[in-house]
């Protein structure tokens, strides 16, 4: 293409232009969890409130007196996301605003272990938030410690390399789904432009609606940071971490398609928290990965 | 406009302090460009303006000035994301000037 | 309008007469009334509020603060583990500055499982920075959570009403419950002026450095500093309005006292008929009944004990190791001040035993027979 025309051309932006987020804020270089938020906030737009329990969040947006955002924030005790969330949809429905969308937004920890319990009782009673769970597979903000979302194999803090984490990661979507809310995605940082379409969908619907956003962490996981994206990437398309949506707790919706699924050993050696894993390991996590495929193309077929 | 380079807060006295634990501003004083090792730059010349640097960019500190990209220095971490996901390979991180 | 109701009611009342527009409650005996009578005020459309039925109270404290900030009357109730429970949640409410009124029914805390009452629960709480009015009567339950809304708004800070367990609520009384329309000139609605909305965008309850942190306590001590005087006025309002005073504390008798009983919740209500049957048979005895705990009325008891020649504090409560909780602060209260009379420490009524009248004629005599504490605490009734 000539620099003529090149300089008609318009800068491609397969997201709207608009921030929420201004600089300073104190994410890590290559962020996988500030990435997720970015894009999140294209598709709710400023009339939106966050509930941000005890995470990597907490501290991102910046300390007392700042916030890096434009949209507010109620920063919460690190089990109460939902709980919380649950009031503030109250308090804005009862004193007039029915139209500001509520969002809880935690990290794994806050949702798969300490959380769940304000989450699945605000699953149950269908309170009308969205609830994203950002999952960087660690408590990351207190120092790589493990959570039920750390995988098989993983190194953290506390499953060092000769006691790495032998349970698979919990299935906290098939927990969601089990609560017959009306609507779940998984997401990827990777795949912003199905994120931006899932959380717009998911804004006009009532009722709890959950996300599972895949948000590497470059520094838990001992990765490069400018890998993030592309270990997000690899995740989706090697299926360890799908993009689907469930509806209603029933309705599998597979949104892509994995004809050729490539195997996790490049994922893997991509990250130092995997290092230690020998063939016998990866062949583990590979065959985990796999019967989890098959289980979710079954539930699509159902 | 991107909020840019504010000042920063400072209470002179606990009665300054709003009565609730809330913010008062943003946080741009804090030029967290100040953090690199390495920097992007990019060829304007290779860009194909496809969008990909400022859509994966995390803080964001990609902004596009005349249909083309342009990093903001005062804030890029210097992650190197942008670098790695550009399809033109036009974005090369080199060792940051002191 | 005069009504026959419980205690548990009262409280209900109290928040429905109080316009408020979340509650957020999980049920635990003996609270349980509370939130069924307000379940059902908000079913039938006498009360407009959102009803969340969460799934503990460390939710319902939580949600109640998301309530709150998002600038709605926030209210619960809850007893004994439930507070417990709430705990984390309670200092959050208060160092947030979010003015939800709470019911607490005082309920002896587990193990072993105790459904009556004794006041560790509350008392437990006492460091959290909510203030805690100790209430003996169903009226003054009702008219206490009016006024705790208008002082917890005023200053943003949260308010406990508490009430003996089974002793006071179930126990039913004649109440005058107050006219909506006056409880609207009384109480306005909340409008606060920062809240959680996307008009005016921030986050609460940030990081926050020791360079900040330290002022933001500083000035919820010093807003709980206005409460006695906040509470005395709001009180005097009240009584133009509805012919009720409410203060801090509810002396009987005091004035030419020569031996005091310093009580709290029921107990203090027993003690006025021990002081009538002590001055038949010739003491000249007083019960003063601290309403509110917290913020702590120094200069009240100061003034109703300088009267005095002795005193002898009746705790239904025991911080383990350091003896009954009002007594501590009533010394506290006292000490080094000239003119002050020597107290005396008693615990009586745990885990819902009776506190009687024979039980204050004991704590009389063995005060009165002494010059001054030497086993610091006694123990009525027990079986030592």
């Amino acid at each position: 293409m000539s620099q003529e025309v090149k300089k008609e051309k318009k800068f491609t932006m397969t997201l709207p232009a608009d921030e929420l987020m201004a600089c300073g804020h104190l994410a890590c270089q290559g962020c996988g969890a500030t990435l997720a938020m970015r894009t999140m906030l294209k598709a709710l737009g400023q009339k939106t409130v966050l509930c941000i329990p005890a995470c990597c969040w907490a501290v991102i947006d910046g300390p007392y007196p700042y916030s890096s955002m434009d949209v507010p924030i109620y920063h919460c005790a690190f089990e109460t996301a939902a709980s919380t969330a649950t009031g503030v949809k109250a308090g804005l429905t009862v004193t007039g605003d029915t139209e500001t969308t509520v969002v809880a937004w935690a990290g794994d920890g806050g949702t798969f272990d300490i959380g769940i319990q304000a989450l699945s009782g605000a699953a149950e009673r269908n309170e009308d938030i969205i609830y994203v769970c950002y999952d960087n597979e660690a408590y990351m903000n207190t120092g790589i410690q493990r959570s039920s979302a750390t995988p098989y194999g993983a190194w953290t803090t506390t499953t060092p390399v000769k006691h790495f984490k032998t349970r698979p990661k919990k299935d906290i979507v098939a927990i969601m789904a089990a609560h017959r809310i009306p609507y779940i995605a998984t997401a990827s940082i990777s795949h912003p432009e199905d994120f931006f379409k899932k959380m717009k969908k998911a804004k006009d619907i009532k009722g709890t609606r959950f996300f599972h956003v895949y948000a590497p962490c470059p520094t838990g996981w001992k990765s490069r940071p400018e890998d993030t994206i592309k270990l997000a990437r690899m995740a989706v398309q090697n299926g360890y971490f799908p993009l689907y949506e469930i509806e209603n707790g029933e309705k599998t919706t597979l949104n892509l398609k994995l004809k050729d699924r490539k195997p996790v050993d490049d994922y893997l050696r991509l990250q130092g928290r995997f290092r230690h894993l020998g063939a016998a390991e990866i062949a583990e996590v590979q065959s985990e990965v796999d019967a989890r495929w098959e289980r979710l193309l079954k539930g699509c077929a159902a | 406009m991107r909020p840019k380079k504010a000042k920063k807060i400072v209470f002179k006295s606990a009665e300054e302090m709003p009565v609730m634990i809330c913010s008062v501003g943003h946080q741009t004083h804090n030029l967290t460009g100040a953090w690199r090792n390495i920097r992007p730059e990019i060829d304007l010349g290779k860009c194909i303006k496809c969008g990909i640097c400022w859509k994966f960019c995390p803080e964001p500190s990609i902004e596009v000035v005349d249909e083309w990209p342009v990093v903001d220095y005062d804030y890029c971490k210097g992650c190197g994301i942008c670098a790695e996901e550009c399809p033109a390979k036009c974005i090369v991180m080199v060792e940051e000037r002191k | 309008m005069k009504k026959v109701i419980m205690g548990n009611h009262a409280l209900s009342y109290g928040a429905m007469l109080s316009r408020s527009q979340v509650i957020s409650a999980y049920p635990i005996t003996p609270q349980t009334q509370v939130v069924e009578l307000l379940s059902e005020m908000c079913a039938d459309g006498t009360l407009d509020a959102q009803f969340i039925k969460v799934e503990s109270e460390h939710s319902a404290m939580a949600s109640c603060i998301g309530a709150s900030v998002a600038g709605s009357r926030a209210f619960t109730a809850t007893s004994s583990q439930g507070l417990a429970l709430m705990h984390e949640m309670l200092h959050w409410a208060a160092g947030g500055r979010h003015p939800i009124v709470m019911g607490n029914i005082n309920r002896s805390m587990a193990p072993g499982w105790s459904i009556w009452t004794d006041q560790n629960d509350s008392l437990s709480q006492r460091d959290t920075g909510w203030m805690q009015f100790y209430c003996a009567s169903n009226q003054e339950v009702v008219d206490t959570v009016i006024q705790s809304f208008k002082v917890a708004e005023k200053l943003m800070i949260p308010a406990m009403v508490i009430l003996d367990a089974f002793a006071l609520s179930h126990t039913y009384e004649v109440v005058d419950v107050p006219d909506q329309a006056l409880v609207d000139r009384y109480l306005p609605p909340f409008k606060p002026a920062i809240k959680l909305t996307p008009a005016d965008p921030r986050a609460f309850g940030g990081l926050t450095g020791s360079e900040h942190y330290m002022e933001l306590r500083y000035k919820l001590e010093k807003d709980m500093e206005k409460a006695p005087a906040l509470i005395e006025e709001t009180g005097r309002e009240y009584e133009k309005l509805f012919g009720r005073n409410l203060g801090l504390v509810d002396p009987y008798l005091c004035d030419d006292a020569e031996f005091i009983f310093v009580t709290s919740g029921t107990a203090g209500y027993t003690a006025r008929v021990a002081v009538d049957q002590l001055r038949a048979s010739g003491l000249k005895a007083g019960n003063l009944r601290i309403k509110v705990f917290r913020p702590f009325p120094f200069d009240r008891v100061r003034e109703v004990l300088a009267k005095t020649k002795k005193a002898a504090v009746v705790d239904r409560n025991c911080s383990y190791g350091a003896g009954g909780i009002f007594y501590q602060e009533v010394k506290s209260a006292v000490y080094g001040r000239p003119g002050m009379p020597p107290l005396f420490g008693y615990i009586a009524g745990l885990g819902g035993r009776d506190i009687t009248v024979d039980s204050f004629k004991e704590v009389a005599a063995d005060a009165l027979a002494k010059d001054r504490a030497d086993e610091e605490i006694v123990w009525i009734g027990v079986k030592k």
